[in-house]
């Protein structure tokens, strides 16, 4: 195999997982729905589901730390957290059904679930 | 084992050592996963100027000492998981011969970045991790590409470096 070709195979590779990332993209775009609540997990199990539209704080404790939940607006974040890294902090506010904030070291995980119209869920099944 | 390979070793699995940590102090991007996979340089460089098993086995001890040091039980599980399936990805894409550094590089760096959110569904039990693929993805793409191009100057470059 010559170098051109391992080359325009490289190229070709790289445009293939472009488009899929793309792809991929589009269809959750497109399958997307605003939120009704906002349901809270710790190691997979449901602790706390709360209305989107009412803003509320929420402290998570669980057995490796605690995060501060905060629903504004009819977004939710992560307002605070004593993880080491704070990803969950930075990665935003959330308000499309199916969008989640996950903090790996707590394994909390915060997910915004469908509206009356449905949602991600509905759409999977 | 001959004396000169232990030390090509330990100094390769220093350099990988040392380049996860000066990775672990660049800023995040805000998304759990991206990242650029500084330590992913020893692995290609040890893939194509080694051979596969001492690949395998700087990068499991690499994922090991990493997890040890800096992590914990979780941050084992996503490492190890991201880390096998991107080196087997390597292996089988650099086998076919139609690739070069570059092509490789690419598929494990996107590859990794799947094995991690596989682990994360399992262990936190949800399938709405979803959301992350689209941009994880594109980041393991880029993050690849950049691994590549130095590593496959790396592969050429480095002098003398046979066991």
């Amino acid at each position: 195999m010559d170098r051109f070709k391992t080359h325009r195979n490289d190229v070709l590779l790289i445009a293939a997982l472009l488009i899929l990332a793309g792809a991929l993209a589009l269809f959750l775009r497109l399958g997307r729905h605003s939120g009704g609540t906002v349901s809270v997990t710790v190691g997979g199990e449901m602790v706390a589901e709360l209305p989107l539209d009412e803003d509320a704080s929420l402290p998570i404790e669980t057995e490796s730390g605690t995060n501060l939940l905060v629903i504004e607006g009819a977004a939710a974040r992560m307002e605070s957290a004593d993880c080491p890294d704070l990803l969950c902090v930075k990665m935003g506010a959330i308000r499309w059904a199916g969008e989640s904030i996950v903090c790996l070291p707590h394994q909390v995980v915060v997910t915004v679930e469908g509206g009356p119209d449905g949602g991600f869920d509905a759409a999977a099944r | 084992m001959r004396a000169s390979k232990i030390a090509r070793y330990g100094l390769l699995v220093a350099l990988a050592l040392a380049l996860s940590y000066a990775e672990s102090l660049l800023p995040s991007p805000g998304v759990p996963g991206v990242k650029l996979g500084l330590p992913n340089l020893v692995v290609v460089f040890a893939l194509y100027r080694l051979g596969t098993a001492d690949a395998w086995a700087l990068s499991l001890v690499r994922v090991l000492l990493v997890s040890l040091l800096f992590g914990n039980g979780a941050s084992l599980a996503y490492s190890l998981a991201g880390a096998a399936l991107s080196l087997a990805v390597m292996c089988l894409l650099k086998r076919t011969g139609k690739f070069s550094e570059t092509g490789v590089s690419v598929a494990g760096g996107v590859a990794h970045n799947a094995g991690q959110i596989a682990v994360a569904v399992f262990l936190l039990e949800t399938t709405r991790l979803a959301w992350y693929l689209p941009v994880l993805c594109l980041s393991g793409t880029v993050a690849g590409i950049l691994i590549g191009l130095v590593s496959a100057l790396l592969v050429k470059r480095v002098p003398e470096f046979k066991s």
